[in-house]
């Protein structure tokens, strides 16, 4: 879309829905953002990943990237959604994983601000579970404040737990979408897909868009058309 | 190096007198005593001429020769004449180790020339054990095994060169040469092996399948006999002398208070920086001991994920573990002791103020969280040869060195999160033996939308009980679009159980 028309559009939701067709959320990620989803499902964990992993592909780093990742969970996150398993995992994170069970949530909280305070890590995933007490708006904020300071972004998973007060800059509500039909085998899962709803963000209008990881980067799509998107061709629509 | 005499030898120069002469003129032997009475350890020439052999009983030896004199061994003192024998010997080469009870080990690679070849060496080194009274037999080899067998059963002062044909040269030695158990070597006399070249006579893997049970290579012939020719590596525990850094404070007046305590650990934390420093080490382990007035000590340990000297850090990670020390009446005296060091080259100080601005390094917070949180707390995963999903991963600590493993293949779509535990499901089948159309999981319905599979991977039969049933694996989607892998445990009619249960093991993401 050529940048003149964006001086036309006066009013918000249109500026907003232009927007949303230029942008790719792993774009300018922010330094802390959370994730809310349910506690069966691992869509949480995917979308993080992929947002980081977005985030870390489109930042400007021309060597091979070794550093570290830490995956901090507490033991109710273990319990419902499982260990984080290797041969899954995307194949650029496979050898830098490094995985932290905490069992109370003021230990997990410890262990985020310890990974946010490290100059050696690529970024911090955190899972937790509820609303802890311990979560509250200063804890919240002392991550975000560690995580803007050290430069290392946290994405914060929170499963089963309502929206409370938080200070990430960016807040996700993530749910599992239908997967695009693979190529070869149509009635097999395909590339994952999330229906993810971005209700509180600093630098963005908020919206819901379906996200999809095509394996070399996250693709938007607007969340009604989900087979016209499709049809217009997999390509990023930061392109357009 | 053989010294084959030792206990004599010993008790030789206790009594002050030379070979054959003064109270060795008679027959003598040293006895241990044992459950079953009093047994020789060792016996003098006199003795040995008389019929009295080492490992006989008193009473039998006495009944060949009345007048055999006994003194009592001592092996505690053998073995430490030997230990400061390896530091002595150190003089023909800069490394050595012991082969207790009678045999050092020294490494003279490249230190012949200093003594003009390999025999003039050894005759130096002969000279030396005379002049000492001692009896030696030595040899030189590329191989601690090979030296061994050359010094106890090959001829005097033998030497195998590098460049010889080992297996040739020592064929006609006996298989004790081997360093066998007595068990093994009863074995093999049965066997009609008799000496080394036997055992090249016939094919390794029928010695492979005799001894296949050996894992200690003190039992199993084909390991003595790798070693010995240099095939598999032997690992020795040199003698070295090395003193632990260690610092202490003793106090004026004893402390209760943690305040004082703390400032006490930064001290020391500072003293072993210093002492670490000079030594060019950093260190990996760390014990401090507090030495209680009314006679008590707490101890507690420290490992770090890399070598460190920092203070600050030490004592940052010891104030979490000094929380639940007692003070009692006070603690008169604290000792910080690095009992291993690593290597750690001189770099610029003061990590912590650093970290304030620009952030830790990765050791120092995965030590931080490791003290916190517990050894087990921080991992990382790591593939296991195996098929079985939940063996094919496995948690080590996190900065150990990757162990080599096969790569996963790609073609296998596996789930991103894998639960501890598959959780059991209860399915309405689409068909009979195919996959379900619905299941129920954690008290919800839910419907499968599409599926693939089923890829079926059955029980290691190397590792499981036969009854192990086969599983056959699918990747779902339900109508929510939610992604999970569940297998079916079994088949309908393989014998080995019931109806088959399904299970819920992955999420995907």
């Amino acid at each position: 879309m050529p940048a003149t028309m964006l001086s036309d559009l006066c009013d918000v939701d249109a500026l907003a829905a232009a927007r949303s067709t230029r942008w790719r959320p792993g774009l300018a990620a922010p330094a802390h953002s959370e994730i809310f989803a349910g506690g069966s499902e691992g869509g949480g964990a995917g979308l993080a990943l992929a947002l980081a992993c977005d985030a870390l592909r489109s930042s400007l780093v021309e060597d091979e990237d070794r550093r570290a990742v830490l995956w901090v969970q507490d033991r109710a996150a273990v319990r419902l959604t499982g260990r984080p398993y290797r041969p899954g995992l995307p194949v650029e994170l496979r050898r830098r994983l490094i995985h932290v069970v905490a069992e109370k949530a003021e230990d997990a909280l410890f262990a985020l601000e310890e990974g946010l305070r490290c100059r050696e890590l690529a970024f911090v995933i955190g899972e937790l579970t509820g609303n802890p007490k311990a979560l509250d708006f200063t804890a919240s904020r002392r991550l975000s404040l560690a995580a803007e300071k050290y430069g290392v972004p946290l994405w914060l998973v929170r499963l089963d737990a309502q929206r409370d007060l938080s200070s990430a800059r960016m807040r996700w509500d993530v749910r599992a979408a239908a997967s695009p039909a693979p190529r070869w085998n149509a009635v097999a899962p395909g590339n994952p897909s999330w229906r993810a709803e971005l209700f509180r963000a600093r630098a963005h209008a908020p919206g819901e868009w379906i996200l999809r990881d095509d394996g070399r980067s996250l693709v938007a799509a607007p969340p009604h058309s989900v087979g016209v998107a499709a049809a217009a061709g997999d390509r990023p629509l930061a392109a357009g | 190096m053989w010294l084959p005499r030792l206990a004599i030898d010993r008790w030789r120069l206790g009594e002050g007198c030379a070979r054959g002469e003064g109270p060795d003129a008679d027959p003598l032997a040293l006895i241990a005593e044992t459950a079953h009475g009093p047994r020789i350890d060792a016996v003098n020439d006199a003795g040995r001429a008389a019929g009295a052999r080492r490992g006989m009983m008193l009473a039998d030896a006495r009944t060949l020769c009345p007048r055999l004199k006994v003194a009592p061994s001592d092996p505690e003192g053998d073995l430490a004449f030997l230990g400061k024998l390896a530091v002595w010997a150190q003089r023909w080469g800069p490394w050595s180790a012991l082969d207790a009870p009678d045999g050092l080990v020294i490494d003279v690679t490249a230190v012949a020339h200093l003594f003009g070849g390999e025999t003039r060496l050894l005759a130096d080194a002969q000279a030396a054990f005379a002049r000492r009274r001692l009896t030696a037999r030595l040899a030189i080899a590329p191989t601690a095994g090979a030296a061994w067998a050359l010094s106890h059963f090959g001829p005097e002062r033998a030497i195998l060169q590098p460049g010889d044909d080992a297996a040739a040269c020592l064929e006609e030695l006996p298989v004790a040469a081997l360093r066998l158990d007595d068990e093994v070597l009863v074995v093999l006399r049965r066997l009609g092996l008799k000496r080394l070249g036997d055992l090249h006579g016939i094919g390794r893997s029928a010695l492979h399948r005799r001894f296949r049970n050996r894992k200690s290579p003190a039992a199993n012939p084909l390991i003595r006999m790798d070693q010995l020719l240099g095939r598999v590596s032997e690992p020795l525990l040199p003698v070295v002398r090395r003193q632990a850094p260690l610092v202490q404070r003793r106090l004026l007046e004893p402390i209760r208070h943690r305040e004082l305590l703390d400032q006490v650990v930064a001290d020391l934390a500072g003293d072993m920086a210093r002492e670490l420093e000079g030594k060019g080490q950093g260190a990996r382990r760390l014990e401090i001991g507090l030495w209680r007035v009314d006679g008590e000590v707490a101890m507690r340990h420290l490992e770090l994920s890399a070598a460190t000297r920092d203070p600050a850090h030490v004592c940052r990670l010891f104030s979490a573990k000094l929380d639940d020390v007692d003070a009692g009446f006070g603690i008169e005296m604290v000792r910080l002791r690095a009992s291993w060091t690593e290597p750690l080259a001189l770099e610029q100080g003061d990590i912590e103020a650093a970290a304030e601005t620009q952030g830790t390094s990765l050791a120092a917070c995965l030590d931080r969280l490791t003290v916190r949180l517990g050894e087990k707390a921080v991992r990382r995963p790591v593939l296991h040869a195996s098929h079985m999903p939940e063996r094919a991963q496995r948690w080590r600590p996190p900065l150990e060195r990757e162990p080599a493993a096969q790569e996963e293949l790609r073609f296998h779509a596996r789930p991103l999160k894998l639960l501890d535990r598959a959780e059991k499901i209860a399915v309405l089948y689409a068909t009979p033996d195919g996959h379900p159309k619905a299941f129920r999981w954690r008290g919800q319905v839910r419907e499968i939308a599409r599926v693939e599979g089923p890829e079926r991977i059955a029980p290691e039969w190397w590792r499981s009980k036969s009854t192990a049933r086969l599983r056959d694996y699918y990747r779902i989607e339900d109508t929510a679009g939610c992604r999970y892998w569940i297998y079916r445990h079994g088949l309908m009619e393989d014998g080995r159980g019931g109806l088959p249960d399904w299970f819920l093991q992955g999420l995907c993401a």
